[in-house]
């Protein structure tokens, strides 16, 4: 996928002016982020079960190189096979060599942010495969050729009626005057060319929420049933996981579930939790023939042993961008790459570059509500921060703020000349705006006025009056 | 009889420059509250817009006047969450540096005013009179950073004539976030008008809140809006310090 983050500014001007786009996005405030604080509310002891969770994702991966081995091991007992990619390239290639061996024509595929993070739909149909997303909203923005703009909502910015134009577009075979507005009608509609497609599929992609170690199973959550019907129809299952996902036990899974769906989207489990331990055994009536697990690691283990360690806690719920005002202004497509809102502005400079990825931490207002819903606790505005250094460091900032710091603290650290200082700017505001109170317009102030009036001094410093009338 | 709690008053930058009178209601409230308050004439700006870009050489340089002037006092009272949280961020911005131990415990000596005046002198009441409908702010910061929001509810209700509205969304940003608000206007922008917005629904005639930043953010921009809203700083209503015009206010004869 392209990375468009460095044009952060110009995507989010774009996104401030689509209308379409903004009553989408009207719709976050009131969906998720209300059903979140509903369930939370319900149970008493969701605090603690938060910090549960960070302490099992804590001690994972202080251990992590143990319990990757020994999910390994785990999937080997149950017939299965793992293999180890180290970048997006090598995972690639390693789902495109299954699929050649299966014989594969057409592969299905569960929602998976990872394969989007390595880019797999486009490699594999560029080696001649048919791909279809059979999770809804993917499908909807494969037909639209578009990337995902939430984590877990990823057609969240695309708009019943477009959806309606979009099937009546690509579903040709089926009768042009059909009645097509109402979500029953479209998602009847998807769900029997998807059926269509189940039963003839050769290869199912997933992705995992969790991968348990004691038992190398791979787990996933959906609301629609898709991920099941992708995984156990086709002869082979692949499961693309990142290697952050393992957990030691069932028990860990099933703490990290409790808060993982009421984070997402206030449901206490998603409608269906499903488990895959291995191919099909004697007796199974069903399952797939093959399973395969590909861990990805593509940076995960730099992360590991830096200032950003405490983002791969990360269990994918999308809470951070349901609560976020930056992602609730711009949408999903601004940050430019896989992952918006405050996570994919910590995740994206690790995984593309901070010199492409810079805006993303920087177009924060370090509100807080994101660590403040975190299920894991991730200290967002943090790691934030930190990619804010090291963009500092690279002298990625903007020459103009670089050159406002460096005069600001000049005067800032010498009290007596910033007196001065602020005594004289002080002067010369009131000289431009005592009157009226505030200016509307001021030379190298654009960046305030565009959007804001400038408040004017009343009087002098509050230093000036204080120790005059002290003294 | 215990001995007065020492306070250092740190006034804070925007404060300083653009609302003298809130500092001097800060002044007053602690005074009234029974502290022996001192503001030191060495004081700028906390470090914040530094440390917050990521230049933590910047941050920590100015960020050692703040060290220095305020480690004698008992008590650090910041009539701004957003600064005092910073001083509270002093541990790790001097960390394994010579003023580690100085920044540790002057942090844990730091309080945002209306925090101080409940929580840690015990004030549930101030004597002011304010006959208006006044909506009350939860900046970002105090309302995560420093767990301020009954606080200044409980004693603006104390204020004689006072009616107290809530804001719909009160917990989300003004849109303001320090050089955010100029680095990405439009987004900040857009996050503004949402809050006007709200603010003018409350019904309230006057917005208080704990934070310059935040105050003159939604102030420029009701003042863009020609809205007949008053900004004030909260210090200011409970202190009964109301003389000055609004924060953006006209001049007044």
């Amino acid at each position: 996928m392209r990375v468009t983050s460095p044009g952060f500014k110009a995507n989010a001007g774009r996104a401030l002016t689509d209308p379409q786009l903004q009553k989408a996005l009207k719709r976050l405030k009131g969906g998720f982020q209300v059903a979140r604080l509903k369930a939370a509310e319900q149970l008493p002891e969701f605090e603690a079960l938060r910090d549960q969770a960070r302490e099992i994702k804590d001690f994972t991966l202080a251990h992590l190189d143990f319990y990757l081995e020994l999910f390994e091991e785990r999937v080997g007992f149950a017939g299965g096979k793992v293999h180890w990619a180290a970048n997006a390239s090598a995972a690639r290639e390693i789902v495109l060599d299954i699929c050649r061996e299966a014989g594969a024509k057409k592969i299905l595929k569960g929602k998976s942010m990872v394969t989007e993070e390595i880019g797999l739909n486009d490699h594999l149909e560029a080696h001649g495969l048919q791909v279809i997303e059979t999770d809804l909203g993917e499908y909807i923005i494969q037909l639209r050729k578009e990337p995902p703009s939430h984590i877990i909502a990823p057609a969240i910015h695309v708009s019943k009626d477009q959806v309606s134009e979009d099937f009546r577009k690509h579903h040709t075979d089926l009768e042009p005057k059909r009645p097509l507005e109402e979500p029953r009608e479209l998602l009847d509609e998807a769900r029997q060319i998807l059926r269509e497609h189940f039963l003839t599929a050769d290869v199912g992609i997933t992705g995992a929420n969790f991968l348990v170690a004691a038992s190398g199973s791979s787990v996933i959550v959906t609301n629609e049933g898709n991920g099941d019907l992708t995984q156990t129809l086709a002869k082979t299952h692949i499961v693309v996981a990142s290697i952050e996902k393992v957990v030691p036990t069932m028990e860990d899974c099933a703490t990290l579930l409790r808060v993982l769906s009421r984070s997402a989207t206030g449901q206490e489990l998603s409608v269906y939790t499903t488990f895959s331990t291995g191919p099909r055994r004697a007796g199974d009536p069903d399952g797939p023939v093959d399973y395969h697990v590909v861990l990805l690691d593509n940076g995960r283990t730099q992360l590991l042993g830096n200032e950003f360690r405490e983002v791969l806690r990360c269990i994918r719920c999308g809470s951070c961008m349901n609560s976020c005002p930056v992602y609730g202004a711009v949408g999903g497509h601004a940050y430019g790459w896989v992952y918006p809102g405050p996570i994919g502005a910590v995740l994206t400079p690790a995984l593309v570059g901070v010199e492409k990825a810079w805006h993303l931490p920087s177009a924060s207002s370090f509100c807080g509500k994101c660590e403040e819903v975190c299920p894991v606790r991730i200290p967002l505005p943090k790691l934030m921060r930190h990619w804010r250094e090291r963009a500092f460091e690279a002298g990625k900032a903007p020459a103009t703020q670089r050159f406002g710091l460096k005069i600001w603290s000049l005067f800032a650290r010498r009290p007596g000349l910033y007196r001065l200082a602020t005594r004289l700017a002080s002067r010369l505001l009131r000289m431009l705006g005592r009157k009226r109170g505030s200016l509307s317009k001021l030379p190298l102030a654009g960046g305030w006025t565009s959007e804001r009036d400038l408040p004017v001094p009343p009087g002098p410093t509050f230093s000036d009056l204080y120790h005059r009338r002290k003294s | 009889m215990p001995t007065k709690p020492e306070v250092g008053l740190f006034v804070t930058c925007l404060i300083d420059f653009f609302r003298p009178s809130a500092a001097f209601a800060a002044v007053q409230l602690l005074q009234d509250a029974g502290c022996s308050v001192t503001v030191p004439k060495a004081q700028t700006c906390c470090g914040q817009p530094a440390f917050n870009s990521g230049d933590s050489g910047d941050a920590r340089a100015v960020a050692r006047t703040v060290l220095k002037t305020f480690a004698p006092f008992q008590y650090v009272v910041v009539p701004s969450a957003s600064c005092a949280g910073m001083i509270r961020h002093f541990p790790e911005l001097f960390k394994d540096t010579e003023h580690a131990e100085t920044a540790v415990s002057l942090a844990a000596r730091t309080h945002e005013l209306t925090g101080f005046l409940v929580d840690v002198l015990g004030v549930t009441s101030v004597r002011a009179d304010f006959p208006h409908a006044a909506a009350y702010h939860d900046s970002c910061s105090a309302l995560r950073e420093m767990g301020i929001r009954d606080q200044p509810r409980q004693l603006l209700r104390s204020v004689t004539g006072l009616q107290l509205c809530e804001l719909s969304d009160a917990e989300t940003c003004c849109g303001f976030g320090g050089t955010f608000c100029v680095k990405y206007p439009e987004i900040s922008g857009k996050m503004a008008a949402a809050k006007t917005r709200d603010i003018t629904e409350s019904g309230a005639n006057t917005l208080v809140g704990p934070d310059m930043g935040c105050l003159l953010n939604m102030a420029g921009r009701l003042s863009r809006e020609n809205s007949h809203i008053q900004v004030r700083h909260i210090a200011e209503v409970l202190a009964g310090q109301t003389a000055a015009p609004p924060i953006a206010g006209p001049e007044t004869e």
